[in-house]
C-alpha cells in the first residue's frame, strides 16, 4: 500500500459529489418510467369529451351519456324542482355550499349547473361508488315529504334534485359535476368547460 | 456519531443478530481479496449484471402495455412506441439492452478464454456461465417472437423446425414446442411465459450461483498468477485489494463509460442500421408470405452460419440434421474448454506462437461466420463458411495436443501490470 | 491504469493469422451477389422543416388515406409534433372521423379491398421503417405507364404492384425506355450494366423539381410517421450524454483518489 496520508476529507468530498451527481442521474432516469403509468393518448382519446345532444329531453326526465366509462345523468327539471331547490326549509344538507364537493366553479350554486333547466351530474354516489337510482317522486325508501332527488341502493345515501347530499347519510359530499359547456341550446359538451377541461 | 449514524449503526446490528449481514457483505465486498491488477477485460462482468438488472427494469414496464395475442401484439408494441407516455424509451431500451447483453457477455467470455479463467479450480464457473450464455439464447430467441413481425414469425418457423430434423420424434417435438402445426397465437402465448417467467427466473438463479462460484475460489487475472498463495502476515494475498472500495469505485467509472456508449445507441441509432432493430420486422407477421431473406438476429450468426455450411449428407445422415447437430454442437463444444486445455499456463501472456495462432484464426473464424450468417447464400460464401466451420471445430479438437506442444513462458510469481 | 491490452506480444503468429483472415473475408465480400433491382433515388427527407412535414401530411390525406390506413398514428399528435392547432387538423387532415384523437383509419374494409386489388393496400404507419425513405422515395417517383397490366402503369422499384399511379396527375406520366444495347457503363456496383428508365411522355400539374419537392415532403411525413419519436430523442440523448460525461468526470476522479493506494 502507499506511504502517504489517506487524504480522507477529499475522499469524503469525492464521494459525496460522485454520489449527488449519481443520485441525480438516478432520479431523473427514474422520471420516463412513473411518467409512463400517465393515462396513454388512447386512454385520453377514449376519454375525451363527449357530445350530448339534450334536445329530446322532456321537462322531468332524465338521459345517461356515458363520459370516461361512467355515467353522466342530464336531468331537464321542471319549473317546480328548480323552485324547490331554492327552499332553505327542508331536510338539512350535509355541504349546501358544495364547500367539499367536486364541481366547476360556476356550479357552486342552489341548482348546481349553469342553467337551472339542466341538472349535468356523474352518476356515481360519492360514498362507495354504486350508482344512485332517480327518485323524483316519494316512495317508501324516500318518505313521505321526499321532494324529488336520487337514492343510493346500496348504502342508503339520498341527494336532492341538485345532486346535493342530505345530512346524516353514509356519503360524505355532493354528487360530482363533470366539466361540462353548452355548444348550442341543444348540445353540450361533457368533460370540458370554458375553464378548461378535466 | 450523529444521531443518523446511530440509528443506521443500531438497525445494521439489529438485522445482523438475525441474519449474516455484515459477514455477506465481508465475504464477497468488504473483505474479498481480488487481483488488483484487472484491465479492461476484467469490466465485462459488471456490466453483465447491469445490462440485465435495465432488461428486467424495463421488460417489467413493457410487460404493463404488451399484449401477447397474435392479432395484438404487434399493435400493442406500436401503442407503447406512440401512445405510452415515455412508451419509446422504455422499448428502445429494451431492444438495445437486447443487444448489448451479447456484446458484453462475449466478451465476458472471450476473457475468460484468453486468460484461462475456466481452468482448475474456477472450472464450475465456466459451467455455470456456459448455462447462463445457454440460457440468455433461449430467452433471446423467445423474447424475438414477442413483436410479432415478419422476421419474429419466420424466424421462430425456422428454428423450431430444426427440431423438425431430428429422427423419429422430429415433428412430433417440433409440434409439441410450437403447440401448433405452424408459429401460432399459441405458441406465442408460451414464448411470452418462458420469456418473462421462467428463463428470467432462471439466469438470476444462475448468476447467483456463478458469482458464489466465483467468490469460492477467488478471481482469476491476467497473467493467470494464484494470488492465494503468497500471503502477508494477516492472511491477505500480497496482490489482492478488497473488492470494495477498490473494484466499487472503479467499476462504476466502467458502468458510466458503458452507459454513456448504451445512450448513443438508444437515443441516436436504435436500429443500427437494422441489425439491432430488423427492417423487416416492422412488417406484421404474414403466414402467408416468407420474406426473401430471413437471418437470425446478428448474435446468432455464427452458429447459424454453421449450420447452413453443412450441405453434404453423409453416413446416411442429410446435410439438414447434420446442420443442426454442428450448429448444436458448436455451441456445446465451449463446456469442455477446461478439459480440452492442457496447458500448464493459464494466461495468453504465457502461451507461444502455437496457441496464439489458435485463437487468432479461431476469433477470425467466428467472425466471420458472424458476418457469413447475415448475408444470402452463394456457392463461394458456403465453401468460406465451411472452411471457417471446421477451422472453428479444430480449435477445440486439436487443442489436447497443440496446448501440450506450446512452447509457454515461465509464469511469475507476482501479478505484473 | 496502462494496464496490458490483449494480445500484446502475439508478434508475428497473429499478424499472419489476421493478414489470413483480411484475405478470406476480401474473398467473402468478392464473391457477394449484385444488390438486386435498380439503385435506389436519394430521398433528402428529413425532419427538420414542420412546414415540410405539415405539407407532406396534407398530401398524405388527400392521396394516400382513401386507400391505405395508418392506424397507429393519431390526428392529435399531428396536431401537437408539427406545430398545428387542433383546429387546423380537423378542417384540413380529418376526413375520415370527427374525433381528433381518433387513428388514421381508411374507409375501406380489408375485404372490399382485397377483391379490387388483389392484396388489401397495407397499413402505412411504419412503412418508413420497413422499406427505407429512399426505397418510398424511388416508388413514388418510379411509375411509368404499362397497358399490360390491370391498373394501366407498373413501377421500376417495385415490378408488378398492384398500386395505381395515384400521383400521375402531379407527375404525368413516364414511359420505360429499355437498357443501352452493348454500353458498358458501371452503375457503381460489381459491374453491372445499366439499367432502364424512365421518360417523362406527358406533362402533370407539376414541374419535376416540384413534384420531386412533393414526394421528398411526403417521404418526410412518412419518416415521421414511423417513428414520431424521432423528432425528440436526439435532443433528449445530447443532453442524456452530456450529463454522463459529467459523472464520468466525477467518478473517475473518486477512483484515482482511491486507487492512489494500490501499489
Amino acid at each position: 500500500m502507499s506511504e502517504t496520508a489517506v487524504d480522507l476529507d477529499r475522499r469524503r468530498f469525492l464521494t459525496g459529489t460522485a454520489a449527488i451527481i449519481g443520485g441525480l442521474g438516478a432520479a431523473t432516469a427514474a422520471v420516463p418510467f412513473i411518467a409512463s403509468f400517465q393515462p396513454s393518448a388512447r386512454a385520453k382519446a377514449i376519454g375525451a369529451p363527449v357530445e350530448a345532444d339534450i334536445s329530446t329531453i322532456e321537462p322531468g326526465q332524465q338521459v345517461t351519456f356515458k363520459w370516461r366509462g361512467k355515467p353522466v345523468w342530464v336531468l331537464r327539471r321542471t319549473p317546480e324542482q328548480i323552485e324547490a331547490l331554492k327552499a332553505t326549509d327542508g331536510p338539512a344538507l350535509g355541504d349546501p355550499e358544495s364547500a367539499k364537493s367536486e364541481q366547476p366553479e360556476f356550479a357552486a350554486n342552489a341548482w348546481r349547473s349553469s342553467k337551472p333547466e339542466f341538472l349535468v351530474l356523474v352518476g356515481v354516489c360519492t360514498h362507495l361508488g354504486c350508482s344512485p337510482s332517480f327518485r323524483p317522486l316519494p316512495d317508501a325508501d324516500t318518505g313521505p315529504t321526499w321532494k324529488g332527488g336520487y337514492f343510493c341502493p346500496c348504502h342508503g345515501s339520498k341527494f336532492d334534485l341538485a345532486g346535493r347530499v342530505f345530512a346524516g347519510v353514509p356519503a360524505p359530499t355532493n354528487m360530482t359535476v363533470p366539466p361540462y359547456k353548452y355548444l348550442s341550446d341543444t348540445r353540450i359538451l361533457i368533460g370540458e368547460s370554458d375553464g378548461g377541461s378535466a | 456519531m450523529s444521531l443518523i449514524t446511530k440509528g443506521l449503526t443500531g438497525l445494521r446490528d439489529w438485522v445482523d443478530d438475525r441474519f449474516p449481514l455484515v459477514q455477506l457483505w465481508n465475504d464477497h465486498m468488504g473483505a474479498y481479496y481480488a487481483p488488483k491488477n484487472f484491465n479492461f477485460w476484467y469490466y465485462f462482468g459488471v456490466l453483465s449484471l447491469v445490462v440485465l438488472v435495465i432488461q428486467i427494469v424495463t421488460g417489467i414496464w413493457l410487460v404493463m402495455n404488451y399484449k401477447p395475442d397474435a392479432t395484438l401484439a404487434f399493435a400493442s408494441v406500436e401503442y407503447i412506441m406512440r401512445d405510452v407516455e415515455w412508451g419509446w424509451l422504455i422499448r428502445y431500451m429494451h431492444s438495445t439492452g437486447a443487444s448489448f447483453f451479447f456484446i458484453v457477455v462475449y466478451l465476458h467470455m472471450f476473457r475468460g478464454i484468453m486468460y484461462g479463467s475456466y481452468k482448475q479450480p474456477r472450472e464450475l464457473i465456466w459451467i455455470l456461465g456456459m448455462f447462463i450464455y445457454l440460457s440468455l439464447m433461449a430467452e433471446a430467441f423467445f423474447g424475438y417472437l414477442l413483436p410479432w413481425g415478419q422476421m419474429s414469425f419466420w424466424g421462430a418457423q425456422v428454428i423450431t423446425s430444426l427440431f423438425g430434423a431430428i429422427p423419429v420424434v422430429g415433428q412430433s417435438l417440433a409440434e409439441l414446442i410450437r403447440g401448433d402445426y405452424v408459429i401460432s397465437d399459441t405458441t406465442l402465448n408460451r414464448f411470452f411465459s418462458f420469456h418473462v417467467i421462467a428463463l428470467p427466473f432462471a439466469i438470476a438463479g444462475l448468476v447467483v450461483l456463478h458469482i458464489i462460484a466465483l467468490h469460492e475460489v477467488g478471481s482469476n487475472n491476467p497473467d493467470g498468477v494464484e494470488i492465494k498463495k503468497l500471503k502477508d502476515k494477516d492472511g491477505k494475498p500480497l496482490d489482492g485489494i478488497p473488492f470494495h472500495p477498490y473494484y466499487t469505485v472503479k467499476d462504476s467509472v466502467g458502468v458510466v463509460v458503458f452507459l454513456m456508449l448504451f445512450s448513443a445507441v438508444v437515443f441516436f441509432a436504435p436500429e443500427m442500421g437494422g441489425y439491432f432493430l430488423e427492417a423487416n420486422n416492422f412488417i406484421p407477421a404474414d403466414p402467408m408470405k416468407t420474406p426473401l431473406h430471413i437471418a437470425p438476429v446478428w448474435y446468432f450468426t455464427p452458429f447459424y452460419s454453421i449450420l447452413r455450411a453443412n450441405t453434404y449428407p453423409f453416413l446416411g445422415v442429410d446435410a439438414k440434421l447434420w446442420g443442426v447437430i454442428f450448429m448444436g454442437l458448436g455451441t456445446m463444444v465451449f463446456f469442455l474448454l477446461p478439459w480440452l486445455d492442457r496447458s500448464p499456463v493459464k494466461s495468453i501472456r504465457y502461451r507461444g506462437a502455437l496457441y496464439k495462432s489458435a485463437l487468432g484464426i479461431f476469433v477470425v473464424c467466428f467472425v466471420i461466420l458472424g458476418y457469413l450468417g447475415i448475408l444470402p447464400v452463394t456457392d463461394g460464401r458456403t465453401l468460406v463458411a465451411q472452411i471457417c466451420t471446421v477451422l472453428y471445430f479444430l480449435f477445440f479438437i486439436l487443442m489436447p495436443f497443440y496446448t501440450k506442444w506450446d512452447k509457454t513462458k515461465p509464469v511469475p510469481e507476482r501479478v505484473t501490470h | 491504469m496502462g494496464q496490458d491490452q490483449a494480445g500484446t506480444g502475439k508478434g508475428d503468429a497473429l499478424m499472419k493469422t489476421f493478414i489470413f483472415a483480411l484475405c478470406l473475408m476480401g474473398w467473402a465480400g468478392l464473391v457477394s451477389a449484385n444488390v438486386a433491382g435498380p439503385a435506389l433515388l436519394e430521398s433528402h427527407a428529413s425532419l427538420d422543416s414542420k412546414n415540410n412535414l405539415q405539407r407532406g401530411a396534407r398530401t398524405f390525406v388527400n392521396y394516400c388515406l382513401s386507400c391505405h390506413s395508418a392506424s397507429y398514428m393519431r390526428y392529435s399528435r399531428l396536431a401537437d409534433d408539427l406545430g398545428l392547432t387542433k383546429e387546423a387538423v380537423a378542417q384540413n387532415l380529418m376526413f375520415t372521423t370527427d374525433k381528433i384523437g381518433n387513428p388514421m383509419q381508411v374507409a375501406m374494409k380489408p375485404a372490399d379491398a382485397e377483391q379490387w386489388f388483389g392484396v388489401p393496400p397495407p397499413d402505412l404507419s411504419v412503412i418508413a421503417r420497413a422499406r427505407g425513405a429512399d426505397w418510398l422515395y424511388s416508388f413514388l417517383m418510379g411509375f411509368y405507364q404499362d397497358e399490360k397490366r390491370p391498373t394501366g402503369s407498373n413501377n421500376l422499384y417495385f415490378p408488378t404492384t398492384a398500386m395505381p399511379a395515384v400521383l400521375s396527375r402531379l407527375q404525368g406520366i413516364q414511359v420505360l425506355k429499355p437498357a443501352a444495347e452493348g454500353d458498358a457503363a458501371h452503375d457503381g456496383g460489381h459491374g453491372g450494366h445499366a439499367g432502364p428508365t424512365l421518360e417523362l411522355a406527358m406533362a402533370g400539374t407539376m414541374s419535376p423539381e416540384e413534384y420531386a419537392t412533393t414526394v421528398r415532403d411526403l417521404v418526410s411525413f412518412m419518416v415521421y410517421l414511423g417513428e414520431p419519436a424521432k423528432l425528440v430523442r436526439y435532443r433528449i440523448g445530447f443532453w442524456v450524454i452530456a450529463f454522463l460525461f459529467v459523472l464520468f468526470i466525477a467518478t473517475y476522479l473518486l477512483k484515482k483518489e482511491y486507487w492512489k493506494d494500490v501499489h
